[in-house]
């Protein structure tokens, strides 16, 4: 019988994020992975900008905030400095993809032997719900008002399948949060990329995807449909690159 | 103790391993390259990292990453680079990290003209990013002394856990001259073990390292670095006052203009005119008493020069002046350098007609 | 089996939803922080799967192993 006890590697109080909200889920999932590896005390947790930042203070092992997009930079100085420690960016879309895709397809490129879990939700929660790089077309957001319009603003950006076609990265796939199927693959995810990282194999990429009801403006139980309805059928779930398994 | 011919950019490349860098990242700019060039091999032999960067911005952040594991970082660019690395510097500053950057600086403003200039000393000395934090900067006028600052910035640095500007124009970085290296320095880091995030020694408790805090917390980091800011004027400031005791006429210049400018000086003085130079070596902390504690019953007038246009410095210079005599300003700004000629004909314009 | 912390809880009601046993509602009462948070109706159902815990954003809930 599967027994659960609430990771060491959370501090001890609930998080700054909404009801709901995922962010809060792909956290506490890679905080149970940390535990269940036994590298709470060897994990530095690379935080960006945006809600991702509230990590910084749920965060109960190693943790330095980094400026926007910035935090596969921060993570390439500090690996490359001590390449022994458990290191892992944890990024919302925002800021992976739209400020930050520099550094995150420059450090994938490097094959950084680090981890970056990103938290895909569609939207800048921090800031008020604007269109972000992977808000869906028709997407209603505060600087979309009438629903995002590819003829001015776009594509949503698909950052598993722009990593997964370079050639230095070991690992990439995506899970959705929206169910326990999608949890505990994405668990596992994240277990296989730390696991990959700690032997030394180079850069993993876990993408999440999330929601945000405050900014969607849903009950946190209507983000798990439109999650099912609009998300996924855009952003496929998968392994897009495993060495491992090509091997 | 070994004495070397070295460019300017190699000098102050390889006094930093011997200062104990162990981690470089940067972008290719001009005239700065022989520094990433001279690291991305040099460092591995030392057992350090080099990385070049996708950008200054990525560049600097790197160095704050590494700085946050206590290891000794730095970072060199020259003018729209240091631009680009404003916001990591900032960061720096307010997460507490020590690091090292280089300003190799050119023409400005915008893109400018990859000839020499110092056309960088109000971004270095009043803003260099956003949120009203200083640094020391450092601004050597020979190699020997480049090497002196370099190899001891991260004393500095780590000391007020504050990044340390290296400002240097093209020009310093471009020549050649003999240098005497220092020993390379054994690596002590104790005094880091309460924020970097190596010093784990079976802890159990963690490090948090953040450029963001809460209000009350971020009030206080900021009373705390203005103390310090404080104790740097009374501590660190380094100028060198080159005949000044008499002098009627004094110069001010730092970095190549101060060469310039001393040369100029000393053919004046052979025609019997009373001329002296103060040259800051630290630009900020400003050398002010040097200005402020002139006889200015003797002195006639300041002449600021600077391979700028218009003069930055000068502001610094009036505040200590407070109007007790007229300050002159002569410059040449784009990347045309000054030359003896001009230095001397400008300087002793004023002087002899002031006389 | 199954503990919720209602300190920690925000009631996002995402353990209601997946329960296989469909044993948890949504209480009648505000946490100190002013949340609604969910409770057992039927202990004695639990089959100790955890989904619940799985899907709590918030670590809320943690899972004993079912005694012999």
């Amino acid at each position: 019988m599967p027994e659960y006890k609430r990771p060491k590697s959370l501090m001890p109080m609930a998080t700054g994020y909404c009801p709901g909200c995922m962010h809060a889920l792909a956290t506490r999932l890679v905080a149970d992975v940390i535990d269940e590896l036994n590298q709470k005390d060897n994990a530095i947790n690379v935080v960006s900008v945006g809600c991702s930042a509230l990590n910084l203070y749920s965060w109960a092992g190693d943790v330095i905030g980094s400026a926007h997009g910035r935090a596969p930079a921060v993570a390439t100085g500090i690996k490359r400095s001590m390449p022994d420690r458990l290191v892992f960016t944890y990024q919302g879309d925002g800021d992976l993809a739209a400020i930050g895709l520099a550094e995150i397809m420059s450090a994938a490129n490097r094959g950084e032997n680090f981890t970056v879990v990103f938290a895909n939700n569609q939207t800048y929660g921090m800031t008020g719900g604007q269109m972000a790089p992977t808000t869906l077309i028709g997407q209603r957001t505060t600087t979309t008002r009438f629903g995002r319009d590819a003829a001015t603003t776009g594509y949503p950006l698909q950052m598993c399948e722009l990593i997964s076609v370079l050639k230095a990265p070991v690992f990439v796939a995506r899970y959705a949060l929206n169910s326990p199927k999608g949890v505990m693959d994405a668990k596992k995810g994240i277990k296989k990329a730390f696991q990959m990282q700690l032997e030394g194999k180079g850069f993993t990429f876990v993408e999440l995807l999330t929601n945000c009801p405050t900014n969607w403006g849903m009950s946190p139980l209507d983000t798990l449909e439109y999650m099912n309805t609009n998300t996924i059928p855009y952003f496929k779930p998968g392994i897009y690159k495993d060495e491992e398994a090509d091997a | 103790m070994e004495k070397r011919f070295m460019k300017g950019c190699e000098a102050i490349a390889e006094a930093a391993v011997r200062g104990g860098c162990r981690f470089f990242a940067g972008y290719p700019i001009t005239p700065q390259n022989e520094i990433p060039e001279y690291l991305s091999w040099r460092l591995p032999e030392v057992g350090g990292a080099f990385v070049q960067g996708e950008s200054e911005v990525a560049s600097i952040n790197m160095v704050y990453g590494a700085a946050a594991t206590g290891t000794r970082a730095m970072t060199s660019s020259s003018g729209p680079g240091i631009s680009l690395k404003a916001e990591g510097i900032s960061y720096l500053a307010s997460a507490q990290l020590p690091a090292v950057i280089v300003n190799i600086s050119r023409g400005g403003p915008g893109l400018g003209s990859i000839q020499p200039a110092q056309s960088d000393y109000l971004q270095a000395t009043k803003a260099l990013g956003h949120g009203g934090f200083r640094t020391m900067v450092f601004a050597p006028a020979t190699l020997q002394e480049a090497v002196d600052l370099t190899y001891n910035a991260w004393e500095y640095a780590e000391r007020d856990r504050n990044p340390v500007l290296i400002l240097m124009d093209g020009c310093l970085g471009a020549i050649m001259e003999e240098v005497v290296l220092p020993e390379p320095k054994e690596l002590n880091y104790q005094n880091t073990e309460d924020w970097d995030l190596s010093k784990r020694n079976g802890r159990t408790d963690s490090h948090m390292i953040t450029p963001i805090l809460p209000e009350a917390a971020l009030e206080m980091l900021n009373k705390f670095k203005g103390m310090s800011y404080k104790m740097w004027e009374m501590t660190d400031v380094k100028v060198e006052e080159y005949m000044v005791e008499d002098a009627e006429y004094v110069v001010v210049a730092y970095g190549i203009a101060a060469r310039v400018a001393k040369e100029a000086i000393n053919t004046l003085r052979e025609e019997g005119h009373k001329v002296g130079m103060v040259r800051p070596i630290t630009l900020y902390p400003f050398p002010k008493a040097s200005l402020d504690n002139l006889d200015y019953t003797r002195v006639k007038g300041i002449i600021d020069i600077e391979l700028t246009i218009p003069a930055q410095m000068r502001d610094d210079i009036e505040l200590q002046v407070k109007g007790r005599c007229p300050v002159h300003e002569y410059g040449r700004s784009g990347g045309m350098l000054l030359d003896d000629e001009g230095v001397y004909n400008a300087i002793a314009e004023i002087v002899k007609g002031g006389e | 089996m199954i503990t919720i912390n209602s300190l920690m809880c925000k009631g996002c009601g995402y353990c209601i939803k997946f329960c296989p046993k469909h044993i948890l509602e949504m209480g009648k009462e505000r946490s100190e922080k002013g949340h609604f948070y969910p409770v057992q109706i039927d202990e004695s159902a639990c089959n100790g799967c955890a989904i619940c815990a799985l899907m709590c954003p918030e670590a809320a809930i943690e899972v004993a192993a079912k005694k012999a």
